[in-house]
């Protein structure tokens, strides 16, 4: 038994040096952390070796919290841009009501959202908040209705009064006037909307504010509304996955969803009068309808849906980074204008591939000259 | 104790020294000092009691912010916050009628469906179960209590609710008749007050069927016999004696049940449809305070949107307490009437 109890102590003793070892470890990286801090408080206090390299310094870091939606595309650029340039970006996807909330109460360099802020949430920042769009989103009708394949073509009062519960059979004569020659079956439609306070549903219900002035009286729009009829679905995947599950069942989720998950879709008739099947191209090209429109100083907070041009679909919408105007911390500020700007060039040409639409040429060209005006001397 | 009082040697007189002791002390290694073991006990006992107090008044702090960041709806609705039904985040309404009464009548439904089946298994298990077959069925049972509520919410949208949509809710209304209670008309789209309470119900079945289990295998074995002595059969003995012996302890395992099912959120938010309206039908969708917080929280921008939420989280935390608070009287009378019994 002494023999075992030392052999025990032994081993005891044994793993409490290789803890220690451990320890000794991270106390080493601890301290290569500390240094790396060290340079982000360097960075703080405007000297020369912060401003070279084009406002890029190794180590620096942001912070940034906000919308969901775009999470996939910032994530990338973000881990590019790190890989270029160093600049560490730490972005937390809480929603965009969050990411407002956190830039209103300064505990992040930006915040991100797909619905530009209210006039009431500007006037609680007490400070002038810029709204730079960064990529485009699009919303699309999704259904299942037995024994159609083909597209359902919907027009934006059909759709305002399905998701007001006016139209309740798909064979109602309005959408078989839209469909000739689609057996619509005699069956009920059930609306799935979000349940969760969405970007999503901000965009869908302001297009059919716009279209619809019963909508747009009530419910009107906003992340969250009180519908009419219908069940609410957690999320996009919430919404696909009662749609796929119910026979007469349409809801509306977000475009990348809808492709990365084969979902059917149906065309929606523009400004124009052409029924336009929901494209990355089509968005773009609503969001270039748009842009020939706006002035010169517009705060960009402008809606892209039901947008003039041919080929331009209509439930369309910015997504917004938002930051403020006047500096809080001078270096951060230019970090993060120099991050924007190769956002809005390099960054741009990434979109597609990961299913959301660029900006338009016109619309990066206004906002590279708009990040150029808030650029100091020094890391132009 | 006497062996605790060494003194330095030396020191005379002190309280309870006794010969032996100073004897033990003189040797020299053993000179521990104990004497200012009072001071010891005091520091001991108020670090304890700071620890026992830190805990309700980390309650009342989190009742009081949550309370006074709700104030602004509680002053803006007043009494209407609690019966109104209109939720409407883009005029600034708020009522969370709907929403109370989701919370209370999905956790009652799952109470309804859990009890019977979880005292059946615990029943079973004390009772009838080959020690062979109890340990691996009580631990399997308790398994449930370790699935995280996301995998319940992800089961019940791709098992459960089609399952209810096709079978069960046509035959519960078709083929039984029973479509003219108003509890089981309107049409089955699935995600409904139904689908809500089974999945709380089999969430919460591990709770009361563990507790029962452990309350019942804890009576004595005495109790069992003397009624088997007076001629009762297997069943009477189970329920006139062994049952009613552990009546109060059933009961803490029901309620820790019920606690359970009124904080729920995940499982139910996937399940429950989300619609704030107020249905007699079971089939229809409804909402639940934790779904509705759980929903809305993380775009809600507006000052009032916020504060209304915050109101529900407040009245979800009185909910609980009142009906914790019912449970404990329930549990207190059961136990006196039973110890007067058995006294």
């Amino acid at each position: 038994m002494p023999s075992l109890s030392r052999l025990v102590a032994a081993s005891l003793v044994g793993s409490l040096a290789g803890v220690a070892g451990a320890c000794g470890g991270a106390g080493g990286s601890g301290s290569a952390g500390g240094s790396t801090s060290s340079t982000i408080n360097a960075t703080k206090t405007p000297n020369a070796a912060a401003s070279a390299g084009g406002g890029s310094t190794a180590g620096a870091q942001l912070t940034g919290a906000g919308a969901t939606f775009p999470y996939p595309i910032y994530s990338r650029w973000f881990a590019e841009y790190a890989t270029r340039t160093g600049v560490k970006i730490n972005y937390q996807s809480i929603g965009s009501g969050g990411g407002i909330r956190q830039l209103i109460d300064g505990t992040v360099d930006f915040g991100a959202s797909d619905a530009p802020m209210s006039d009431e949430e500007l006037a609680r920042a007490k400070r002038p908040i810029l709204h730079i769009p960064t990529v485009l989103g699009a919303v699309v009708v999704t259904y299942n209705v037995p024994g159609v394949t083909q597209p359902l073509a919907l027009t934006g009062d059909v759709v305002a009064d399905i998701f007001a519960g006016k139209i309740t059979r798909w064979n109602d004569q309005r959408l078989a006037a839209l469909n000739p020659g689609v057996a619509l079956p005699p069956q009920d439609i059930l609306v799935v909307h979000r349940s969760d306070g969405s970007g999503t549903t901000y965009i869908f219900s302001d297009y059919l504010s716009a279209v619809s002035r019963t909508w747009a009286a009530s419910p009107g729009k906003g992340k969250e509304l009180q519908w009419p009829v219908g069940i609410g679905g957690k999320g996009n995947e919430g919404v696909a996955g009662q749609v796929k599950q119910t026979p007469g069942a349409i809801g509306y989720v977000e475009l990348a969803y809808a492709r990365q998950n084969g979902l059917p879709i149906g065309t929606v008739k523009n400004a124009d009068g052409n029924f336009v099947t929901p494209s990355i191209d089509a968005v773009t090209a609503a969001a270039a309808g748009v842009a020939a429109k706006l002035p010169p100083n517009t705060d960009f907070r402008v809606s892209i849906v039901n947008a003039p041009g041919a080929r331009a679909y209509p439930i369309s919408s910015f997504t917004y980074i938002l930051m403020d105007r006047t500096a809080r911390n001078a270096n951060r500020q230019q970090e993060l204008i120099a991050f924007l700007r190769w956002a809005l060039t390099d960054g741009e040409k990434e979109a597609a591939a990961l299913d959301y639409a660029p900006l338009p040429t016109a619309i990066q060209a206004m906002l590279i000259a708009r990040l150029d005006s808030l650029q100091t001397p020094a890391h132009a | 104790m006497t062996s605790t009082t060494i003194e330095r040697p030396g020191r005379t007189g002190g309280p309870g020294t006794g010969p032996p002791a100073s004897t033990s002390a003189r040797r020299g290694r053993f000179r521990v000092r104990i004497t200012g073991s009072a001071i010891g006990d005091r520091v001991y006992g108020a670090a304890v009691t700071a620890f026992a107090i830190c805990v309700p008044l980390l309650l009342l702090l989190i009742a009081i912010e949550i309370a006074s960041a709700g104030w602004p709806a509680f002053r803006r609705f007043g009494f209407s916050f609690l019966t109104s039904s209109a939720w409407d985040p883009v005029k600034g309404t708020f009522g969370a009628a709907p929403a109370i009464y989701g919370t209370l009548v999905s956790s009652l439904l799952a109470l309804l469906l859990a009890t019977p089946l979880a005292l059946g298994v615990a029943v079973f298990l004390s009772e009838f179960a080959p020690r062979a077959i109890r340990q691996p069925v009580a631990f399997l049972v308790d398994l449930l209590a370790a699935i995280p509520s996301v995998v319940y919410g992800l089961w019940g949208i791709f098992v459960l609710v089609p399952v209810l949509r096709s079978p069960v809710m046509p035959f519960l209304r078709d083929t039984l008749h029973l479509g003219g209670i108003p509890l089981f008309s309107g049409p089955a789209y699935g995600p409904s007050m139904l689908a809500a309470g089974v999945i709380l119900a089999i969430m919460i079945l591990p709770y009361i069927s563990s507790v029962s289990r452990e309350v019942l295998l804890a009576v004595p074995r005495s109790q069992r016999e003397a009624a088997l002595a007076l001629g009762a059969t297997r069943w009477e003995t189970i329920s006139g004696a062994v049952i009613p012996f552990a009546k109060s302890g059933i009961i803490g395992g029901i309620i820790l049940g019920l606690g359970r099912a009124l904080g729920e959120t995940m499982a139910v938010t996937m399940l429950i449809g989300n619609r704030p309206q107020i249905s007699a039908s079971l089939f229809a969708p409804g909402y639940t305070m934790a779904s509705l917080i759980a929903n809305e929280f993380s775009e809600a921008s507006g000052d009032l949107h916020l504060s209304a939420l915050m109101a529900v989280g407040f009245t979800l935390f009185v909910i609980t307490l009142i009906v914790n608070g019912i449970a404990r009287w329930l549990v207190w009378q059961v136990s006196r009437s039973a110890g007067g019994r058995a006294g």
